[in-house]
């Protein structure tokens, strides 16, 4: 990797962590702790499955938020703010600097649910006093969650890269909750006939599957999740983010920073 | 070799949202900035000077036209390890102090580790920040910025240098130590391109300079060239308050300002006039050749292209 796509991203990371992003995670602990105790006293039995459920829910809300508001600005606070004006008129490609963007939102938010996963832990091993063999899933849920991640960071990325950051945030929100109805969307598609069926049929595969990333309740139910899943998820989620990138750098690429 | 050709560069921005209209920026542009001087890009605002810097750094594209700077292609990456930029007010990452803020441009600028550690404070006296270690971008003063921005301009010791306005925001001190500062460049061997409105800055400081106006380029050359059009006149200055019989018989046009008196008489008069104040026994200051100022210059300039684009525009009726 470059070099100074290593120095763009670690500025995006020092970026985030001083506009104190990182304190979403105070609010976080104090919802899990809160929850933990809670559960801890009105559940017999299903603490562990309303634990997990809750706190791997948050993770992922949490980390969509700051990815969409945080991606969304991106490139267009640097265009808006003209700081990007300093930084293209060195030996720096665009591509570089798009790619070094993504890269620190990602690391942001990887090190964000670094922490998170410490407080699901912390309030599963509260309210269950000892872990057990299936709670080796959660991590692969977190896995999951951090693929989602690297989509929507690109997705953010995207529409930052030619639109104000209000209509990024819609797109991006958007596209967010229609890939979360994304096997609805293909099953309905089944059911049509005719350019209905084409269309319903592109658009499902054209958003992201985040249907197919969310394990959650899986694993909240420990529910064995196969090798092939991960994978699949794996390339999956590698193959999104990077088209969605290119068309990043593609647009950046031609963009007259008026 | 040149440090700046620029070839018939030119730019048109299409405006509207359904029925997009052309909107010239620049109209094709050709110019030439030797290797060495201070080269003063002057016009007044919205002339098309950022649209020129711009162009050559490579953050908007051009209609028409290329340009090569220190011999390569403009567009070429390795060229601007070489040259430093400073925006029209600009605005930095106001999370980091001045010292973060240059390790980081000098990284993207491929300065080694060890250069920058040496560097920076360097750089940062060169612009009159001393005292600013740990203080976060965003708590400095405008005129702190520019000097912050002056800073990664010069940080990588490039060959070529463009400002954009570099004086705006500055205190007479500030505007002082920058005009101080370009001309220790100029010294060191760099050549600098900067963009101007305020004529006396340039007229101090640059080798050569061009006038843009509307999008196209009204005049361009040396300063001395420009300004010594000499009108056949000549100014006599003497001490006092009073207006001698002789001068006022040689039909001079004279000003009064507090205990100096300034007269304006022809070439030929001036035998006459040293004569006559002589016999008055009034003591002579000095007698200068009257120069076409740069201002008179910019400003016939800037006349004679409205009156052109006026015909134009009536022509076309």
């Amino acid at each position: 990797m470059s070099a100074r796509i290593v120095h763009i991203a670690s500025n995006t990371f020092r970026e985030a962590v001083r506009d104190r992003v990182l304190y979403n995670l105070i609010a976080f602990a104090l919802l899990l702790s809160g929850a933990a105790i809670f559960v801890g006293q009105i559940s017999i039995g299903i603490e562990r499955l309303v634990v997990v459920n809750l706190g791997l829910t948050a993770v992922s809300l949490f980390g969509i938020v700051i990815a969409i508001f945080i991606g969304i600005g991106l490139v267009s606070k640097e265009i808006e703010k003209r700081t990007l004006y300093t930084v293209l008129s060195r030996p720096v490609r665009r591509w570089e600097f798009i790619v070094g963007k993504f890269f620190g939102l990602a690391g942001t938010l990887v090190v964000n649910t670094f922490f998170m996963a410490i407080g699901v832990f912390g309030a599963l091993l509260y309210v269950t006093h000892k872990f057990h063999k299936p709670d080796a899933l959660i991590l692969v849920a977190l896995y999951f969650i951090i693929l989602e991640f690297l989509i929507i960071c690109s997705l953010a990325l995207l529409f930052s890269s030619f639109s104000t950051p209000l209509l990024s945030a819609v797109f991006a929100f958007s596209l967010f909750v229609i890939g979360s109805f994304a096997d609805d969307l293909r099953g309905f598609a089944g059911l049509t006939h005719g350019f209905t069926r084409w269309f319903a049929t592109g658009a499902a595969y054209l958003v992201p599957n985040f249907s197919a990333l969310n394990v959650i309740s899986a694993v909240a139910h420990q529910q064995p999740l196969g090798g092939q899943l991960i994978l699949q998820n794996t390339l999956y989620a590698l193959f999104y983010s990077a088209t969605v990138l290119s068309a990043a750098v593609l647009i950046f690429e031609r963009r007259n920073l008026k | 070799m040149p440090a700046i050709e620029i070839l018939g560069l030119e730019k048109t921005y299409k405006v509207g949202f359904w029925r997009q209209r052309p909107k010239r920026a620049l109209e094709p542009l050709n110019l030439t900035v030797e290797e060495g001087e201070i080269f003063g890009f002057l016009g007044p605002n919205g002339a098309g000077k950022t649209t020129t810097l711009k162009l050559l750094m490579g953050l908007v594209f051009p209609t028409g036209g290329t340009a090569r700077i220190l011999g390569r292609e403009w567009t070429d990456a390795e060229v601007k390890a070489q040259i430093g930029f400073l925006p029209e007010q600009p605005y930095f990452y106001d999370y980091l102090t001045a010292q973060e803020l240059l390790d980081y441009y000098g990284q993207l600028s491929g300065v080694a580790a060890q250069d920058r550690k040496r560097r920076i404070p360097e750089v940062l006296a060169r612009v009159g920040l001393t005292d600013v270690k740990g203080v976060q971008l965003r708590k400095f003063s405008k005129g702190m910025l520019q000097r912050a921005g002056i800073a990664q301009a010069i940080l990588h010791n490039p060959k070529l240098v463009f400002l954009d306005e570099p004086m705006s925001g500055l205190d007479p001190l500030g505007r002082r130590e920058v005009r101080d500062l370009m001309e220790q460049l100029k010294q060191e061997g760099k050549t600098v391109f900067f963009s101007t409105h305020i004529l006396s800055d340039a007229e101090a400081l640059c080798d050569r300079v061009a006038i843009i106006h509307k999008g196209a380029l009204r005049g361009v050359g040396a300063v001395e060239d420009l300004t010594s059009t000499v009108q056949g006149k000549v100014e006599v200055v003497w001490q006092g308050t009073q207006i001698p019989a002789s001068m006022k018989a040689l039909g001079a046009e004279c000003h009064v300002t507090g205990e100096t008196v300034r007269a304006v008489i022809t070439e030929n008069q001036q035998d006459a006039a040293i004569d006559g104040l002589r016999r008055e026994h009034i003591r002579l200051t000095a007698i200068t050749p009257l120069r076409t100022s740069l201002e008179a210059y910019f400003v016939e300039k800037l006349q004679h292209s409205q009156t052109a684009v006026g015909t134009a525009m009536g022509n076309g009726r």
